[in-house]
């Protein structure tokens, strides 16, 4: 099966846009929580979120813009920043060659509530022409495909939590079994709606700590309250080792392996002991025919919810033993926030850096560590040469995605 | 309404809704060939001049209605 390495970082992240300013944010400790600005949040239980702080405009035509989500925006300005970021222009590659997949965990939630309002308000004669094609979940992909004229494969990985991870791996299968040469893949998400942070507030997800946002996402700690909502896209070049070799691209990483399973268990619960994270995280290692000894670091799922992070932890010690404790886990979304659905897209960007430039980035507010979980969460960013890296990420309804890295 | 004011008003609801400039939106532009609107573009102009003219338009009629010409002449045929 044919070498799959990462040539292009897309980043639209809350702590930085561009990976050169997301990896400098991640090594400074930066917070992208902040009360949130989207809309009036003054009457909700949570009123502090992660978003971006980007212009559209400075990327998209105007009158392209009023037809796009938000959440297709941001996968469109992501899918340019890896295109540049590899050095890529569309004219050099074959079009036929080149696929597209970019997941969402929940699509046009911002169109939807638009439109249900006109719906309510005004009847159904009224409902924009491009509502459905404004809010379904395939539309980043098929967007990127149509403004570069890519006519490879294009499709969606639909998997909440789990989407970036789950939409990498599967354009990692794509490469291998020669479907296509090169991918553009990864997660986008717009979810700092009314509706969507009244939804997961109501489910107790989410973090009530509306004083003190940058102390808000705070995995690993005895008093974390649940997670922050990001937002953002995360977008990656993945190549076949040869087309990249042939045209002189750097390469960053080798993605190496890919696993994947369910707990089969709850609705929003993980399995307790982590099983199905367990499971998945084996899967990544015996794709590779990796041993847990040669890993070094973990990119953690890490969301800051009481049970979320516990049984991650049991999961990582269940399938590393002895070695768990010799390992560096860190969560970046103590920095960004819950990306939901591009979760996977941007932590796959810095597990790749931390490779890339030998450098771990930290966990930060870890103030009070919960004894109970008793592994090395790099609290500073820390210089270590790794070899191998995993980018855990674990959705609702117990999928699970992970994805194993390689130092080249 | 005269004839120049059903105009001015059809002009800013195209180009609000295909974000043109006004100066572009003349009698004789087509909606489609001149002023680069596709088939569901053209569903949201109707709703557009429903909306400003308090009118309801058939889809067979709008089907008719292809330039900007043909949106002033027929407004003015049903406000009488």
């Amino acid at each position: 099966m044919r070498r799959v390495v990462v040539t292009g970082l897309g980043a639209l992240t809350p702590i930085g846009v561009g990976q050169e300013a997301f990896h400098k944010a991640q090594l400074a400790g930066k917070s992208g929580v902040r009360p949130i600005t989207r809309f009036d949040a003054s009457a909700l239980p949570v009123r502090i979120a992660a978003e971006v702080d980007v212009d559209p405009e400075a990327y998209i035509d105007k009158r392209e813009l009023r037809r796009l989500d938000r959440f297709v925006q941001y996968a469109l300005i992501a899918a340019h920043l890896a295109l540049e970021d590899a050095g890529l222009s569309p004219e050099e590659l074959d079009p036929e060659r080149v696929g597209t997949l970019v997941g969402t965990g929940i699509g046009g939630m911002e169109t939807w509530e638009a439109q249900s309002k006109v719906f309510l308000e005004r009847g159904p004669n009224r409902i924009s022409p491009f509502f459905i094609p404004m809010m379904i979940a395939n539309m980043a992909s098929a967007h990127i495909a149509m403004r570069y004229g890519f006519m490879g494969p294009s499709s969606t990985a639909v998997t909440a939590c789990a989407t970036g991870s789950d939409a990498l791996g599967q354009a990692l299968r794509m490469i291998q079994l020669g479907e296509a040469d090169v991918v553009l893949a990864g997660g986008t998400e717009a979810a700092i709606t009314p509706m969507a942070i009244g939804a997961f507030a109501v489910m107790r997800a989410l973090s009530t700590r509306n004083e003190e946002p940058e102390k808000a996402s705070r995995p690993f700690t005895l008093s974390r309250d649940g997670f922050v909502m990001g937002e953002g896209a995360g977008v990656l070049v993945l190549e076949a080792y040869e087309h990249a070799k042939k045209r002189g691209a750097r390469i960053y990483a080798e993605l190496a392996g890919f696993g994947r399973s369910a707990d089969a268990h709850h609705i929003t619960e993980p399995h307790p002991e982590g099983k199905g994270a367990a499971l998945a995280m084996r899967r990544a290692l015996e794709d590779a025919k990796v041993a847990p000894e040669q890993v070094g670091y973990i990119n953690a799922h890490g969301t800051s919810t009481p049970v979320g992070d516990r049984a991650e932890v049991l999961a990582i010690k269940q399938v590393f033993g002895e070695h768990a404790k010799r390992l560096m886990v860190s969560s970046t979304k103590s920095m960004t926030g819950h990306l939901l659905g591009a979760a996977g897209g941007i932590e796959a960007i810095a597990t790749v850096q931390a490779l890339y430039h030998g450098v771990i980035p930290p966990t930060i507010n870890l103030e009070d560590p919960d004894p109970e979980l008793d592994l090395d969460f790099v609290p500073e960013p820390r210089e270590a040469r790794v070899d191998y890296a995993l980018s855990n990420s674990f959705a609702f309804g117990g999928q699970n995605a992970v994805l194993l890295f390689k130092r080249v | 309404m005269t004839e120049q004011e059903i105009f001015e008003k059809v002009k800013a609801v195209i180009a609000d809704k295909l974000q043109v400039e006004p100066e572009k939106v003349s009698l004789e532009a087509r909606f489609v060939e001149d002023l680069g609107a596709d088939s569901l573009d053209t569903v949201e102009l109707i709703m557009g001049l429903e909306d400003e003219f308090g009118l309801e338009i058939s889809d067979e009629e709008a089907e008719k209605i292809r330039t900007v010409k043909d949106a002033v002449e027929y407004i003015k045929a049903k406000l009488g």
